[in-house]
């Protein structure tokens, strides 16, 4: 087609025929197909919308030819431009995506391959559990209170109305050490009389923390054990008060199935007092009444003892053991995993209880 | 207290067929601890009939005579059996376990060839059934008590229920049938027969052994009988006897034995004594300090001024209510004796007992308090058996001295159980349940009420609102939750102590929460120098190893006893954290004031007593040995290094709330780290803690891995955190720019990182060390280190300019302080 240079050449305008337009659309979009990847489709592009493509010297015949018909073969080459980008944008798409898709299959990776390369640690599980024995509390409107674990003795013992003469006293229950009036402290109740001597009821505080008695390692005893206590002074408690908390607090930490029962018992520092078990549906042996602590009215020996008027004010207390809880709870069978620090017991924890 | 239902029934009318489990749900609910229930009935399995021996073949040859035995046990055929014993004739009733039972114990019977002949079936002794602790032979019923082949079990006493109950130490009259049937009446509300109420002789004017009472504190009432004659053969009738060894205790001769039984039916301990051993009259005092006596145990005790005894002419021969002596107990052979029915002081009895570690029946009883009102009838009881059974007479004089100060009478406020307990209780219903346990009440809005003599417990009004509630019943009681209370959450302190357990964690260290307890030795270990305070250390008096006395003063020694622990147990990567009191006391100690019990103490003496209280600070303390990140298909690990001790005691301060900017580090020499690889670690500038490599000899002393490394500091000394002011983030871009500074290697990093930055001024958005480069070139005493500073302005866009003139003014800093020059420069 030597002619092209030639444009004032009526026969020329052969190309804007619209066969020929319609074949090299055709002929483009064949092209087009077989184009296997982005850079064929690239090298095609020339012959079909390059300057020297059908369309392109098409569109140069129009000014060959008479007013009236270049509109009409104007629109008709635009038309055919436009299909044969449109085919070479389709296909690009088209070789694109699977370009994008092969990228991903080439970049597939194990993603079962280990990275513990920091591992992780754990607290532990006592810890955890008296944190969310505390949080059950704070929801309810108490505040936690700590204290010495190495205690006077009158916190310990008398201003808890148990007397020089109580046998737990003696050294065959209690740790006493090279200091006067002091012992390691046998539960956590003195922090209780501590916040006592601080200030006046309202009062409602949970003392969990570690307590000390002289039994020897085994499956089911410490020397160093953990213990949550409660204290509510304020007017108007009753035992009704008592029994509603601790049914809360069942259920708040051992599901909704949980209840408590009351048996009568004997503390210094409550009356009347009473051991109670728990409902645990969930225990590892089945569901059964589990024993969990004690409980009682606040003796008014020991508001007395702790500044607080026994005419105005009555109170409850109670208290449980934070190893006993975990063994039921969560199927600890042998204390001395609990001390021990071996890491797999803790590890198995985790961040919680 | 171990007793028997057909014991209790005696005195109470208890439902016919009462289960095991009503009965314990009757105990529980009334306060005692039920240990145990057993129906005799159940203890032993299979058949256990009456035979009646026919033959009796003697077989010789074997170590012991043997005996072999056909025995009609209601078959038509004979059964054979083998038999040890010998007490027995042709024609005597015995009790026979045939094969398929099983005795106490599991021990079960088979058909088996035994001495060269069958034995089908086994001819039982008291022991073996569990009914006695007879040895002596095989149980020989009374000729006709039942035709061969029937059950057996109701003939030996086989029929009843076994109880065991703990008694709490406020409920004396609990240990005892008297007291047990008593409540189970007040319980089921049926009839109850009080086994003291007795036509029981007076005191006469006339004693009928000298007796002087000297001390009336310690001994309120002491009453005695005599009787003289007996036989002194006389065994105990069978069904005391099995009534003892239900209760736990060995008969040992009628008149000590009737005594026991007494104990246990009344709750009144007594003592017999043989008169004829008596040297004069009876003295009953405090012992004197020096004197000696041998209790029945054949413990020569050296007594207590405080220790009551009876004395005759000789000196003490009993230890009162807790033990008698040697001297003078009934023995072998006696005929004539003195029982004794005193009341003692239950305080001076329980120091009696815990200083002579004699927990005797009667000191436990005593301890926790006997009625004084039983002495006559004890006393009448067991006179009435003694003749009974071993004949003699009993002297009609009767003494009985009588110091006992009375019941005195309670207020209570007829509202007052209502109140407490949160159940409707009217003044009516709270005096009846009272009344039902034997108070005397009378009054309407108040109530006036005179505790029973067995109850020594009732002493205040809230010992009566117990008493109404118990009975009333627990578990009657609604549950309501009171009025919320008004909380603030945790503590500052308490909630740095979590966020750190919590930061330690996920940086990879498992908690442990050790004992606190230490050997002395431990201080040498960790090499502290002498004058350290942490070798100053409180002391267990009464420590459960004699090798671990001491409460620790570092958290160290025990964590690194549990990284030893774990090492030991095959792990080689351990990091481990704990947080914990340590104890550190006063240099000077005394003894706290006394404070009472009848008012608060004043806040000088509250002051005063914690004013001995040892320090007792919350420390933090992480150990590491191992790779603190493993090996792996990535590659290599990287061993724990003292770097990561510094770092994680600065993680720990960091969750605390304490912004870095207010941490710092530098170089330290602190036992039990390596002094050339220690850091303190401050806050505000004061030392809170170290950190680094432990000491090589700390190592090789606790025998531990090289390059182990800890950090310890004390979380009490942190600031509370404070309220943090938000920063305000620029928008403009960051200037970034590298200096490498060449310094004396004595020049620690931290120093010029905080010069480099003072120098730099507001501009400086962060400062970071990215190379330390030695090098010959540089020289032996040289360093470069390289920091990154980023630059960035609140407002605008920095220029080159504004970059480089700060840039230079920091380095100028270093330059001034530490003679640091620009590497290249």
């Amino acid at each position: 087609m030597s002619y092209r240079n030639d444009p004032y050449d009526p026969k020329q305008a052969v190309l804007l025929a619209p066969e020929s337009l319609e074949s090299a659309v055709a002929e483009a979009e064949k092209a087009f197909a077989t184009a296997a990847d982005l850079d064929a489709l690239t090298a095609l592009k020339p012959a079909h919308l390059g300057d020297r493509s059908p369309v392109s010297l098409a569109r140069r015949e129009i000014g060959s030819l008479p007013p009236a018909a270049k509109s009409d073969a104007g629109k008709r080459v635009n038309v055919a431009r436009q299909a044969v980008q449109a085919a070479y944008d389709a296909r690009q798409a088209e070789l694109e995506a699977d370009r994008a898709a092969r990228v991903l299959v080439e970049e597939r990776v194990d993603v079962t391959l280990p990275w513990s390369r920091r591992p992780r640690g754990a607290r532990h599980p006592l810890t955890t559990l008296m944190e969310h024995m505390s949080d059950v509390f704070i929801g309810m409107g108490y505040e936690i209170v700590d204290g010495p674990q190495l205690e006077l003795e009158w916190a310990n013992f008398d201003a808890l109305n148990i007397g020089p003469d109580n046998p737990v006293r003696g050294a065959a229950d209690t740790f006493f050490v090279d200091l006067p009036g002091l012992v390691m402290r046998t539960h956590t109740s003195p922090g209780q009389v501590r916040t006592m001597l601080d200030r006046q009821p309202p009062i409602y505080i949970v003392s969990p923390g570690r307590a000390y008695r002289t039994d020897e390692l085994d499956a089911t005893h410490s020397p160093v054990f953990h213990q949550i206590e409660g204290l509510v002074i304020d007017e108007g408690i009753t035992m009704a008060h008592l029994r509603g908390t601790l049914d809360y607090f069942a259920k708040a930490m051992l599901g909704p199935d949980a209840k408590t029962r009351w048996r009568p018992h004997y503390f210094p520092f409550t009356e009347p007092s009473a051991e109670f078990d728990v409902w645990f549906p969930q225990h590892r042996d089945g569901p059964r009444w589990v024993e969990w602590g004690g409980c009682g009215m606040v003796n008014p020996r020991v508001l007395t003892a702790c500044g607080i008027d026994p005419a105005v004010y009555s109170g409850f207390a109670f208290g449980m053991g934070v190893e006993r809880t975990l063994m039921f709870r969560n199927g600890v069978s042998d204390m001395r995993d609990m001390v021990e620090g071996d890491v797999r017991f803790t590890t198995n924890f985790g961040m919680e209880s | 207290m171990k007793t028997s239902l057909s014991w209790l029934r005696e005195y109470v009318e208890l439902p016919a067929g009462i289960t095991a489990s009503e009965l314990d749900a009757a105990l529980t609910n009334l306060g005692m601890e039920v240990e145990g229930i057993v129906d005799q009935a159940g203890t032993i399995l299979g058949d256990l009939v009456v035979g009646r021996v026919l033959t009796i073949e003697e077989l010789t040859g074997f170590k012991k005579p043997i005996r072999f035995c056909t025995v009609d046990v209601g078959n038509p055929e004979p059964q054979e059996i083998v038999c040890g014993a010998r007490n027995f004739a042709e024609g005597d009733l015995v009790v026979v376990i045939l094969p398929g039972g099983e005795l106490p114990g599991g021990f079960r019977i088979g058909a088996r060839k035994t001495y060269g002949r069958n034995s089908n079936g086994m001819i039982c002794s008291a022991a073996e059934l569990g009914v006695s602790d007879d040895h002596s032979g095989i149980i020989v019923l009374p000729a006709g008590s039942a035709p061969p082949g029937v059950d057996a079990r109701p003939i030996v006493g086989l029929d009843d229920v076994l109880i065991e109950v703990e008694i709490t130490p406020d409920r004396g009259y609990e240990m005892s049938v008297r007291g047990i049937a008593r409540e189970l009446s007040t319980y089921f509300d049926v009839p109850f027969q009080d086994p003291a109420a007795l036509d029981s002789a007076a005191a006469t004017a006339e004693a009928p052994h000298p007796i002087v009472i000297d001390d009336v504190v310690g001994c309120d009432r002491f009453a005695a009988r005599v009787v003289r004659g007996l036989d002194p053969a006389a065994r105990s009738p069978e069904w005391m006897r099995r009534r003892l060894v239900q209760a736990g205790i060995r008969a040992i001769s009628l008149p000590v034995d009737i005594t026991n039984y007494l104990m246990l039916e009344f709750g009144q301990p007594m003592h017999v004594f043989d008169l004829d051993s008596l040297r004069g009259g009876l003295v009953v005092r405090r012992a004197r300090a020096g004197e000696k006596l041998t209790t029945l145990d054949g413990v020569a005790r050296a007594l207590d001024a405080e220790d009551m005894v009876i004395c005759d002419e000789t000196g003490p021969i009993s230890l009162a209510a807790v033990m008698g002596g040697e001297t003078s107990e009934w023995q072998e052979g006696t005929v004539n004796v003195l029982l004794e029915a005193a009341h003692w002081d239950p305080v001076m009895v329980g120091r009696t007992a815990r200083r002579h570690k004699l927990f005797s029946e009667a000191a436990k009883r005593w301890e926790r308090g006997v009625d004084p009102a039983l002495p006559l009838a004890a006393l009448q009881k067991a006179v009435d058996i003694l003749v009974e059974h071993a004949g003699g007479t009993v002297d009609p004089l009767v003494l009985d001295i009588d110091n006992v100060v009375p019941p005195v009478a309670l207020t209570l406020p007829a509202d007052a159980p209502s109140r407490l307990i949160g159940l409707p209780y009217t003044g009516a219903q709270a005096a009846d349940l009272l009344r039902k346990i034997g108070c005397e009440v009378s009054g309407d809005e108040v109530l006036s009420v005179v505790p029973p003599t067995w109850r020594p417990d009732l002493v205040a009004p809230i010992d009566l609102i117990e008493e109404v509630a118990r009975l009333g019943g627990y578990n009657e009681i609604p549950s309501l939750l009171p009025p919320a209370g008004s909380s603030r959450g945790l503590t500052p302190a308490q909630r740095q102590r979590r966020s750190v357990g919590r930061a330690l964690a996920e940086n990879g260290y498992v908690e442990v929460l050790s004992y606190p307890f230490v050997s002395p030795g431990t201080v040498d270990a960790l090499g502290l120098p002498p004058a350290d305070p942490r070798r100053s250390a409180v002391r267990l008096t009464n420590p459960l190893s004699e090798e671990e006395p001491l409460l620790r003063t570092t958290l160290l020694g025990p964590l690194l006893g549990i990284l030893k622990r774990n090492l030991g147990r095959g792990r080689r990567d351990v990091a481990l954290f704990e947080a914990g009191t340590v104890f550190l006391p006063h240099l000077t100690s005394t003894a706290p004031p006394s404070l009472g019990v009848d008012r608060r103490p004043t806040n000088a003496e509250w002051a005063a007593a914690n004013a001995i209280v040892p320090e007792q600070p919350w420390h933090l303390a992480v150990v590491l040995a191992g790779d603190i990140e493993p090996a792996g298909w990535w590659g290599a690990g990287r061993a724990a290094t003292w770097a990561d001790a510094i770092e994680a005691a600065r993680v720990a301060i960091a969750a605390a709330g304490i912004a870095e900017t207010r941490i710092a580090v530098r170089a330290a020499e602190h036992a039990p780290w390596h002094p050339g690889r220690c850091a303190a670690i401050l806050v505000d500038g004061e030392v809170v803690g170290h950190a680094g490599e432990l000491h090589p000899a700390v190592l090789t002393a606790l025998d531990l891995p090289k390059r182990t490394s800890a950090a310890e500091i004390d979380l009490d000394a942190l600031p509370e955190a404070p309220v943090v002011d938000a920063p305000r983030i620029s928008t403009f871009p960051p200037a970034l720019i590298d200096v490498a500074l060449v310094l004396d290697r004595t020049v620690p990093a931290a120093d010029v990182q905080a010069a480099l930055a003072e120098g730099a001024g507001d501009l400086l958005e962060s400062v970071s060390l990215f190379d330390v480069y030695e090098s010959e070139q540089l020289g032996a005493d040289k360093r470069s280190l390289a920091y990154k500073l980023t630059f960035r302005a609140p407002d605008r866009t920095l220029t080159s300019e504004e970059t480089i003139a700060a840039r230079d003014a920091a380095v100028a800093v270093t330059s001034s302080r530490f003679g640091a020059t620009l590497r290249g420069a």
